[in-house]
């Protein structure tokens, strides 16, 4: 029983020490984002990196969920013969829900993934220390850049997967379920409100912060040789996942 | 210039460092032998602030760096040139990149100011043509010259070698050498390699010091060190075994 309890004992003050140093780093980051000199070019090159890592994929998954929501969105709205409203019900759950969640799952696994493994290797083998004793600091060369390209590459890649997902939609609807081009727009543009495309993008906005904050820490503070990299990785990409959830049905309680 | 006291360090229940006492003089170049896991890389880390004692304290110019934090403890920084070991090149840079970093990060130079200077840095290495070179492209040697370059490019005061020739062969070894005393005699630098090169190292040092189980056990000219009577130092020197206690062998 004793052994128990210690157990609980040190997991939990275990846990407190790591979400205790992730705060610290994350209060840390947001601090160099306001201090000179701003590495602009490093940001831009991570906002480029972010888009050219998972454009495709984005655009791929956007198309095919547009296209199962317009599937199966026709079979439950033909039960009630309200299939004219299949255009907004794509629509707002992609711009509401699925856009947002489901771009940042597909970012955190193809470009979080990369940006734990570069920053966990830049740690090893000594890079990190390399810009430190450089007097340059490589929270706000390496960590800042990140975060800021991750709040900026959301929202466009969540964009881009809501576009790409509506016509998807659009293609499955009209062209394969025999529904008219005018109700399939004309009813989305009736039910979706500017609101509901905020929400989207607040939502996507939160996700890169927090993505980017969990894969730069866990990279910042990989452990030591390739297996300490690829448990960084692989928790990166766990932890974010979990959090974008978590978060997604926290944010959509309170924005209800 | 660097006078280092009493320096104790810990990681759990593993003391590395066990009062650390040494001075390096300026314009000197200082070795630091010793065995694999002996301490020297974490002494060397103190030395420029990427960890921090127990307790202890290393004086720079006058300041003890121990009790430095930011833009103070940068400023000490900028007047030191690190060679790590395994070069810590920034692997998504060219080499030119790489070597010029330190000038754009941190000076006002312009392209052309810097241009020349990553020149002729990357010539006193002898890697002219390399510029556009990344790190995954060149041998180790070459990675070493490298991080030499990068080291030297912002004429720092303070350049430490933490095993600059690890892993290289003894013609490279030599070469590397050559290097470091050749740029030493040009720039005036005061050094600190980290090494276990017995006995190239005595040909390029001014000091060596044996650090031994966390101390430093006997410091002293090339030739003092070759004659020590320490059985520690004679038998490190010879690549024998120790035996016995601590006690009787630092004795």
């Amino acid at each position: 029983m004793i052994s128990f309890i210690k157990f609980i004992g040190r997991y939990s003050i275990e846990l407190f020490v790591f979400l205790g140093k992730m705060f610290i780093f994350l209060v840390d980051s947001i601090y160099y984002i306001f201090i000179p000199p701003f590495k602009f070019r490093n940001f831009l090159r991570q906002v480029r990196f972010f888009g050219n890592k998972s454009m495709i994929v984005v655009i791929f998954t956007g198309a095919f969920s547009g296209m199962v929501l317009a599937l199966q969105g026709y079979y439950a709205l033909n039960k009630f013969g309200a299939e004219a409203l299949l255009g907004p019900v794509v629509a707002l759950s992609l711009i509401r829900e699925l856009g947002p969640v489901l771009c940042a799952l597909m970012v955190t696994g193809r470009a979080g993934s990369a940006v734990t493994a570069e920053i966990g290797i830049m740690r090893i083998t000594e890079q990190i220390d390399a810009l430190t004793v450089m007097a340059v600091n490589p929270m706000k060369y390496v960590v800042v850049p990140n975060i800021l390209a991750g709040i900026v590459a959301f929202p466009l890649l969540t964009a881009v997967f809501d576009v790409v997902g509506i016509y998807g939609g659009y293609l499955v609807s009209v062209h394969a379920l025999g529904l008219s081009e005018g109700t399939y727009f004309s009813q989305m543009e009736l039910y979706v409100d500017m609101e509901d495309i905020r929400i989207g993008l607040y939502k996507s906005l939160s996700f890169g912060l927090l993505v980017t904050w969990i894969c730069t820490f866990m990279g910042y503070t990989s452990g030591y040789g390739a297996r300490g990299v690829s448990r960084a990785t692989t928790n990166a990409v766990v932890l974010s996942s979990v959090v974008i959830l978590l978060w997604d049905y926290m944010l959509g309680a309170f924005l209800l | 210039m660097i006078e280092i006291k009493e320096l104790y360090k810990s990681f759990g229940k593993q003391q590395v460092l066990k009062g650390v006492s040494l001075v390096i003089n300026e314009g000197e170049v200082t070795a630091v032998i010793g065995r694999s896991g002996g301490g020297k890389s974490v002494l060397l880390k103190h030395i420029v602030g990427l960890l921090k004692p127990d307790s202890g304290s290393i004086f720079i110019k006058g300041q003890d760096i121990t009790k430095l934090k930011g833009i103070k403890l940068d400023e000490i920084r900028a007047d030191i040139g690190v060679v790590f070991q395994g070069g810590a090149l920034f692997d998504s840079m060219t080499v030119y990149d790489n070597v010029a970093f330190p000038l754009a990060e941190k000076t006002k130079l312009n392209k052309k100011g810097i241009y020349e200077r990553v020149i002729k840095a990357l010539s006193d290495v002898g890697l002219q043509g390399m510029e556009y070179k990344y790190p995954a492209e060149l041998s180790g040697g070459m990675r070493k010259r490298v991080a030499l370059a990068r080291a030297l490019i912002a004429h720092p005061k303070i350049i430490l070698f933490d095993e600059p020739t690890t892993g290289l062969d003894p013609i490279l070894v030599r070469s590397i050498h050559k290097l470091i005393r050749d740029t030493q005699k040009q720039y005036g630098f005061t050094g600190l390699i980290i090494s276990h090169e017995i006995p190239e190292i005595f040909e390029i040092s001014d000091r060596v010091a044996m650090l031994h189980n966390g101390k430093i056990v006997e410091a002293g000219t090339p030739e003092e060190i070759q004659k020590s009577n320490n059985i520690v130092v004679k038998n490190f020197i010879m690549g024998i075994e120790n035996g016995g206690s601590d006690e009787e062998r630092t004795s």
